[in-house]
């Protein structure tokens, strides 16, 4: 994508991964689950108590909610990753603050030992963390080290004689902290570089017992998710066995970033289901309450609202699924969606969530309405886990590092032209096409669906202009792009635009040639998502680039003003009409159908 | 000595959802329609699995009668405790005008065959509410019955069954082989596990036809018309308690 380019066997077509089995299975699941959070779980009352009530929690250990992706010969369930999505995206939409209890449980608290443990790590404690009977946390910050993880005080020293550690430290904001009884510590060890015999400080994984020297503080106040506990965890002296390494010394840098990377997508799966029940909520509320003589639904302005919530919920749902479809195939280079998909996930929920209160007006302040506490619960999301700040420049320079990759292997063409013509007369093609605003050639025809074509131009448009541009960056400022964050920011924003625009043509393509039922709605959704993120909104979308604007007698610089933006829209001839019909169509399909009108991705 | 016992789950739309009419008035839209196990079937299977627990019956099986999706009820029903499932399989066409005579029979030929001595059902379905099945069934076999428990006992050789009549509670004691029909109160049903439902899985579903059982499906009935209740007219506003008088004498209501 940073090139310009689409690798389309991951986002084309929209992936289904499960077999008959494994859905079967899967939808049977489903009805329970939704159940219990319907008829016996208590948000309101988790989040006055400032914990899991009691009786839900032996309930959901029952349930075996706690170890939903360990494999069934070690207790769990074995669920697969679009699976695990699938009931976390229920758990979203009840009760964050639940979520979290059993998201820092699995998601980060032990996946660890599921991702790179022994199989006598795994056999030793997984059965147990799959039934609930033990609780675990994921312990990487400390008072003095947040996003810069590198920068960690815990230390392990091994004892000479080898067979242990003893770690000391303390970590803060641990999520489990208080109930967990197996930790995965990250702490500072030396370690020898084999090559060059020198001895550095490395980051090491640990799987810590709950044992002598492990003490925790108070349960933390917090502004939302309060019914999931977070404390101080501190080791004096803890004596770790050296076979509860995790990952191999040395690695932890790599332990902790790679259960991160793990988790996101399930982030945004459960972020889409928060904002299925924010969007149920408010269409509930616009279909009630009459004012001036007319039910809310029936006024523009809260059509609006009901249809860009709609929006976002569709292009974060369509990104969780796509990405752990591409993680359940064995796509290793996940990363970038998955951290897209967070930050994504994350704002929109918080922009639906803040528009539902809107919608609902006093009732929303309100907390016994029971959405307020959605709105506290998720702030955190913002920041947890990668705040979303340090995932976008993630985002931008991991994208860039493979775009530059590229770039140097057009370098070295360069420097042996008659070795590498044809890559040379390729690449030199594209950009002589660019440069004159012709297209690259990249096209998306035959991929997206025929009734898309529009929106899967503006798509290519952008794309194109998005790699051109990555590349101008990347020759003016090398390797200095590192402290370049304003720029960072700027690429990082318009690549999850732009990963938004690919997945929603992907999967509404999919819907229109299944023929699914909402497929005409799901088109709308998706052409509402292209127009609105694409760099000329005024313009009907007439390509090839440069598209021959006629702003009036406006400078074109003046033309992409906010305000010319508007009246442009409201002008005979501007996409408003269009687009506001757009709006009222999802507006009115959300109020018929009582919320979300889109199949799930996974059919159920 | 230990019972067995059958149990009746039948798969109707579920609860929660808005039923709506076919155009062509000749059922309800069931494509596409969220459907469950019916609730009172839960309490029965719920029962049943509280006495195998209590080691009162040694096997349960659920059976249900229809189309294939009918496999997913019994699948709950084995999630919650039940042992083998049994499906009587009738195209869904045929299905829709499957009633409590039919059933009864499938039941009845069903306790005989498995010789079973509990026949555990739901008081009514949700659905039709027709609240015969149980009763017909007991006819067929010529069992004694005891139908809307609330209580459910089991003493030796006999049952002893609290029963929900008008005005009250009924205990009454009937010998076994007997047919319970559950009432509301008889119990509340455990939710199926995630393992559980995991285990359900190698739980055996064998499939019959009912002319394997000898039973003959026709129905006897013909649905002329299913239509919306009647909606709820606009009201008028009087003003005085006079006007209101004079207009209940009008519409001849007093």
């Amino acid at each position: 994508m940073f090139s310009g380019q689409i690798h389309s066997e991951q986002v084309f077509p929209y992936p289904s991964v499960l077999n008959e089995d494994q859905s079967q299975f899967l939808s049977e699941l489903v009805g329970p689950v939704s159940r219990f959070f319907e008829e016996v779980n208590d948000p309101a009352l988790n989040d006055s108590l400032h914990r899991v009530e009691d009786k839900t929690l032996a309930g959901l250990k029952e349930m075996g909610a706690f170890g939903l992706q360990v494999p069934t010969e070690l207790g769990g369930l074995g669920l697969n990753n679009t699976q695990y999505a699938r009931l976390v995206e229920i758990v979203g939409m009840h009760d964050m603050g639940v979520g979290i209890t059993l998201g820092a449980h699995q998601s980060i608290g032990f996946k660890g030992i599921l991702l790179f443990g022994t199989a006598e790590q795994k056999a030793k404690y997984l059965p147990r963390l799959a039934s609930g009977e033990t609780i675990a946390a994921f312990c990487l910050t400390e008072p003095t080290s947040g996003s810069d993880a590198a920068s960690i005080r815990t230390a392990a020293r091994k004892s000479p004689c080898g067979k242990y550690y003893t770690l000391s430290g303390g970590k803060i904001w641990i999520s489990n902290g208080g109930i967990a009884d197996v930790f995965t510590v990250f702490a500072k060890t030396p370690v020898q570089d084999p090559a060059t015999g020198e001895t550095r400080e490395k980051v090491t994984a640990f799987i810590v017992e709950r044992v002598e020297g492990v003490t925790h503080g108070p349960p933390e106040k917090k502004m939302g998710i309060r019914a999931s506990n977070t404390a101080a965890v501190f080791f004096d002296e803890v004596r770790v066995p050296a076979e509860n390494v995790l990952g191999g010394e040395g690695n932890g840098f790599k332990v902790a970033m790679n259960i991160l990377n793990n988790g996101r997508f399930g982030m945004a799966a459960a972020l889409s289901g928060t904002m299925k029940g924010m969007i149920q909520r408010a269409v509930e509320h616009a279909t009630s309450r009459t004012q001036f003589g007319s039910k809310l639904h029936q006024f523009g302005i809260i059509q609006e609202k009901l249809a860009r919530m709609a929006v976002l919920q569709y292009v974060t749902e369509s990104m969780a699924y796509m990405i752990s479809a591409n993680m359940d195939s064995g796509h290793k280079d996940f990363q970038i969606e998955a951290a897209i998909s967070k930050i994504f996930g994350s704002e929109a929920a918080w922009s639906v969530t803040d528009e539902c209160i809107q919608i609902l007006g006093g009732t929303g302040f309100m907390t016994d309405g029971g959405v307020e506490r959605v709105l506290r619960d998720l702030r955190i999301f913002r920041i947890f886990e990668g705040t979303n700040d340090i995932l976008r420049l993630f985002v931008s320079l991991q994208g860039m590092q493979s775009a530059g990759k590229e770039l140097k292997s057009l370098q070295k063409a360069l420097s042996n032209p008659l070795g590498n013509s044809s890559l040379l007369l390729r690449e030199g093609m594209k950009r002589v096409r660019r440069k004159a605003g012709l297209s690259s050639g990249l096209s998306l025809k035959g991929q997206v669906h025929p009734e898309l074509e529009k929106s899967g131009e503006l798509a290519v448009a952008a794309l194109e202009d998005f790699g051109g541009t990555v590349e101008e960056v990347l020759v003016k400022y090398g390797k200095r792009i590192v402290d370049e964050q304003f720029v960072l920011q700027r690429v990082a924003d318009c690549a999850i635009d732009l990963y938004a625009m690919i997945v929603v043509l992907s999967r509404a393509s999919r819907s229109l040639s299944q023929g699914l039922p909402a497929s005409a709605h799901e088109k709308i959704l998706c052409d509402i998502w292209c127009s609105e993120v694409s760099y000329c909104p005024i313009c009907p979308p007439q390509f090839p680039e440069p598209h021959p604007v006629t702003h009036g007698s406006l400078p074109p610089s003046q033309a992409q003003s906010r305000i010319h933006r508007n009246l442009q829209s409201l002008r005979s001839g501007g996409d408003g009409a269009a687009l506001f019909r757009n709006l009222r169509s999802v507006s009115s399909a959300l109020t018929e159908n009582g919320g979300t009108v889109t199949q799930h991705p996974l059919g159920f | 000595m230990a019972l067995r016992a059958l149990v009746g789950v039948k798969r109707v739309i579920d609860y929660a959802v808005k039923v709506r009419v076919k155009p062509d008035k000749t059922g309800v839209v069931t494509d596409g329609v969220k459907h469950s196990m019916n609730p009172f079937c839960e309490i029965a299977v719920e029962e049943a699995v509280r006495l195998k627990e209590k080691k009162i019956v040694s096997e349960i099986i659920a059976v249900s009668c229809g189309p294939q999706q009918c496999q997913e009820t019994i699948r709950t029903a084995l999630a919650m405790g039940a042992d083998r499932g049994i499906h009587v399989e009738v195209a869904a066409k045929d299905a829709e005008s499957l009633g409590p005579f039919q059933v009864s029979k499938i039941m009845a030929a069903l306790a005989k065959k498995e010789n079973v001595n509990l026949v555990l059902m739901g008081k009514q379905a949700i659905d039709d509410d027709c609240n015969q099945t149980g009763q017909m069934t007991a006819a067929l076999l010529d069992w004694p019955q005891g139908t809307f428990a609330s209580e459910v006992k089991v003493e030796g050789e006999k049952l002893t069954v609290v029963r929900e009549v008008d005005g009250g509670l009924e205990t009454i004691s009937v010998k076994l082989p007997a047919v319970v029909t559950a009432d509301l109160r008889l119990n509340e049903p455990r939710y199926a596990t995630l393992p559980n439902i995991m285990k359900a899985k190698k739980k055996k579903i064998e499939t019959v036809k009912p002319s394997d059982l000898g039973v003959d499906i026709t129905s006897r009935i013909r649905v002329l018309s299913v239509e919306d209740p009647p909606q709820r007219l606009a009201g008028v506003k009087v003003e005085t308690v006079q006007d209101l008088v004079s207009k209940l004498k009008e519409s001849g209501r007093i």
